[in-house]
């Protein structure tokens, strides 16, 4: 029951690898790494969310505040590879209308 | 009204560590109940909503604060208690607070912390909270839906 985050850059495109669950306990770390990555001005940040067995509203609220930081600063931030249990909480909520969703896992558990 | 044929409860010490066991229970009961995969999933996500409430309230006020989690196991439901005997909350500034994303809000008037109790109202089937002595949530999930009118499917509060 923990998260790991594994972040690596590309061609001007950060990418940040998650595995575990996002929850309570982990989303303050979660926040750490991915808000000063969002804060720098035109950089690209992709979330990878393929290995993510778990999440709640704490990380719903951890992309809010990337989201908020990408409009200051100028950069995107973009969730990838969404599996449909943790895509089903951006469409309840209503979500995914304002975040960049690419890639969504059909099917996936 | 049936009775409960089973009752199990749970506590834990109010720090985010420990939410993730409460799943873990909540998931082996409900598997015990036959309830499906996806349902399972709901369940894990709404009561460690509930959890993550109390256990970020309480640690604002005590450090060594506690949560009970109590399951009542009954022949056609589900139902969770979540209880936090510390501080309680304002309610109705809560309930004010909480709903989807509309289009028409800006991202920045977007609240981090905003969707926990949306969550939990939309994948309970029914949510009850009191908020008497500390708060208690209760949430109902049914087994079957089929044949059982739920028109209940909103909070309600008893004060």
């Amino acid at each position: 029951m923990n998260l790991s985050i594994d972040v690596s850059e590309k061609n001007d495109v950060h990418e940040v690898k998650l595995s575990g669950e996002i929850d309570v306990y982990t989303a303050p770390k979660l926040k750490e790494t991915i808000l000063p990555l969002t804060k720098q001005k035109g950089a690209t940040v992709k979330i990878d969310l393929e290995k993510v067995q778990y999440m709640d509203s704490t990380g719903l609220g951890v992309f809010i505040s990337g989201l908020k930081a990408a409009k200051e600063y100028e950069s995107k931030l973009i969730l990838v590879n969404l599996k449909d249990r943790v895509f089903r909480l951006f469409d309840i909520t209503g979500l995914k209308e304002v975040f960049t969703i690419e890639d969504t896992i059909r099917g996936g558990k | 009204m049936q009775e409960p044929f089973d009752f199990i409860e749970l506590k834990i010490p109010a720090k985010p560590e420990y939410v993730g066991i409460v799943r873990l229970t909540i998931s082996g009961i409900a598997n015990r109940l036959g309830f499906s995969f996806e349902e399972i999933e709901d369940l894990k996500v709404a009561v460690s909503e509930a959890i993550t409430n109390t256990v970020q309230h309480a640690y604002r006020e005590v450090e060594d604060g506690e949560v009970t989690v109590g399951f009542g196991l009954y022949y056609d439901r589900l139902e969770t208690m979540v209880s936090d005997r510390g501080g309680s909350f304002d309610l109705s500034n809560i309930k004010q607070k909480i709903g989807p994303y509309q289009p028409d809000e800006s991202i920045e008037s977007l609240k981090e912390g905003g969707f926990g109790l949306f969550l939990i109202e939309e994948l309970m089937d029914k949510v009850e909270i009191n908020n008497d002595y500390g708060v208690i949530v209760i949430m109902t999930k049914y087994l079957h839906k089929n044949g059982v009118e739920h028109n209940d499917d909103q909070i309600s509060t008893t004060q």
